[in-house]
């Protein structure tokens, strides 16, 4: 009992912790370290980043000896009788759409990792005992998530479109990066990246479970578009325009070739734009939502 | 000795069940206070409750004057570890302790500081992931101390610790108290708390059941039984009997005797002829008393149903 008498006699203080103003930047970086120092962030990241670019320049690069071949003989005549003249699709192969797809799969884990790599662990409950404002955590994780997808879906876009275009460059069929439809293609190409990371982190903060959040958001993002097929009903092509992968294929289509038709009931840039940036707002919010109404 | 947490009427249901049921606790500075309960008796739901993690049903909890959610920043006001598995496996200990220094504007030499203060200094490069339990309770003791905060909250700290492990933090607990920090220590086993606190703050089923000192806790537990010896075992179990005690044989010739001091024991025998071999007052057990609180409150519960 020793010890009752020593703390009784000692002088007991209240003490008053000094604290420096909290800053926003502070939790970007606490962000930035958790997501940094994940070997799982850089594996899917990279992996992602270098399948699609190569998919992309093989892509392009495999065009090669059909183009050489068809701009020998530009006019051909259809079975039923049409004349149908060459013209080479630029953006097709080398902003391609399976390729960006992979990146919006890599997009989409770590977005669902961020939540679900905290709330699976129990890490959350150490994140919130040392920044008890969650909405600024989630507003961190969100900088931090769109800034990184951002950047390395930038960096995957333009060596994808100007590696394409040099490779045709010669053939001159190429676009330059100042054409307005390649910019447009190339910001589209780019920005599907963070929003479907968003989407991920969406469905990793509700669901909270490793496996059930992956399959969810893939299943949302791949597997239900596929659901809104044909061109049969104008509610179900409208339905599709709402998804984020749709949205990028639209921005994405090189207007210029007659023979190439962006299907029925096409959305205009302006709709699909607002479709990114309407999951943008959604996921955000509706995480902000349930992070601060839910027990950690 | 300044109250800092303080708990008024906090409840906590999750569906028709009460983790928490109208808790009303002052923790107060200086002093290590013990939190025991038996396994889910609602000490992990309370402490969460304490941090913000979970909503109160009803009641309130402040930390301080203020509720912990309040604050912008915690480290530097609480420092707390809950479950030493609360942690991603896929860092390693200085990337986890830097993200929550830089969070708290916490200079990063304290993460050198604390892992040295823990003895994780060498492993902190390692990966959490191949941490023994030992290991990550050390590591949550390390992220607890970063911010150098005036209240520690700890959820079984012993779990997983060597000899040496328990020992160590026994004496950190008693220190930071010394330094006039509130130290919230919780437990199921009444034997760890022995050696650690002053206080106890016990609860069974979501309710209180004491909130005092562990040498009044010890007193309100249960009586002292005296251990007597004697050849004429049989003669003066019937002597002690009429004086209204209460026998029981203890073995070996021996009888425990409830409600009669050792003094009066040994004088009745005197008086009577008896040779006693042996006469010996029981401590109350602090650990006995735990049990039969808790078992008490577990009882009363249950009878309400």
């Amino acid at each position: 009992m020793s010890t009752v008498t020593t703390a009784s006699k000692s002088p007991v203080y209240a003490r008053v912790p000094t604290e420096p103003p909290p800053r926003f930047r502070d939790l970007c970086r606490m962000e930035w370290i958790k997501v940094a120092s994940l070997r799982s962030t850089w594996f899917v990241l990279i992996a992602a980043a270098l399948a699609t670019v190569f998919i992309n320049l093989n892509g392009v690069h495999s065009d090669l000896q059909y183009l050489d071949k068809d701009l020998a003989h530009p006019t051909g005549i259809t079975p039923d009788g049409h004349v149908w003249h060459f013209v080479y699709d630029p953006l097709r192969r080398s902003l391609s759409e399976i390729a960006v797809q992979l990146m919006m799969l890599g997009g989409a884990a770590i977005g669902a990792l961020t939540m679900f790599g905290e709330f699976s662990t129990g890490q959350i409950r150490t994140t919130f005992a040392a920044v008890p404002h969650r909405g600024s955590v989630v507003t961190a994780k969100v900088t931090v998530l769109c800034a990184l997808t951002t950047v390395l879906a930038f960096v995957v876009a333009m060596i994808s479109f100007l590696g394409g275009q040099a490779m045709v460059a010669s053939r001159h069929v190429g676009l330059s990066i100042t054409d307005h439809d390649a910019q447009i293609a190339i910001a589209a190409y780019t920005l599907v990246v963070p929003i479907c990371a968003l989407v991920g982190m969406l469905f990793g903060a509700l669901i909270r479970n490793a496996t059930a959040s992956i399959v969810a958001v893939v299943a949302f993002l791949f597997l239900v578009p596929a659901f809104f097929g044909g061109d049969k009903y104008y509610w179900v092509v409208q339905l599709r325009h709402l998804f984020p992968g749709n949205a990028e294929s639209n921005l994405t289509f090189w207007p210029h070739d007659p023979y190439d038709s962006n299907g029925k009931w096409p959305a205009s840039h302006m709709h699909s734009w607002a479709v990114l940036a309407g999951w943008a707002v959604v996921s955000i919010a509706t995480a902000l939502i349930v992070v601060r109404k839910r027990d950690a | 000795m300044v109250p800092v947490i303080e708990l008024t009427e906090l409840t906590k249901r999750y569906g028709d069940k009460t983790a928490v049921d109208h808790l009303t606790v002052t923790v107060r500075s200086g002093t290590v206070t013990g939190f025991l309960g038996p396994n889910g008796s609602g000490k992990s739901t309370t402490l969460r409750m304490i941090l913000g993690l979970n909503a109160p049903s009803s009641g309130a909890v402040t930390v301080d004057g203020r509720p912990f959610a309040a604050r912008p920043r915690g480290l530097r006001h609480v420092g707390a570890l809950l479950d030493a598995q609360d942690i991603h496996g896929g860092r390693s200990a200085i990337a986890h302790l830097k993200s929550l220094a830089v969070s708290n504007r916490i200079p990063l030499r304290r993460v050198g500081e604390v892992l040295e203060e823990v003895g994780l200094a060498e492993t902190g490069h390692k990966r959490i992931g191949g941490y023994s339990l030992g290991m990550k309770q050390r590591l949550g003791i390390a992220a607890a101390l970063l911010g150098d905060p005036p209240v520690l909250l700890f959820d079984e700290p012993l779990n997983g610790l060597d000899p040496e492990g328990v020992r160590w933090v026994r004496e950190m607990f008693q220190r930071l108290a010394k330094e006039g920090r509130t130290v919230f220590v919780s437990s199921h086993l009444m034997t760890e708390m022995e050696h650690t606190a002053e206080r106890l703050v016990v609860i069974g089923r979501g309710r209180l059941i004491a909130d005092e000192t562990l040498v009044e806790f010890a007193r309100r537990g249960s009586q002292a039984t005296v251990l007597v010896r004697a050849p004429e075992a049989a003669a003066l179990g019937a002597l002690l009997t009429a004086e209204g005690a209460a026998v029981e044989p203890a073995g070996d010739g021996g009888l425990n005797v409830l409600g009669l001091p050792a003094a009066r024991i040994g004088e009745l025998a005197w008086r009577n002829n008896i040779m006693l071999a042996e006469l010996a007052t029981q401590n109350a057990s602090l650990e006995k008393a735990f049990m039969e609180l808790t078992a008490d409150a577990v009882e009363y519960v249950a009878g309400d149903n």
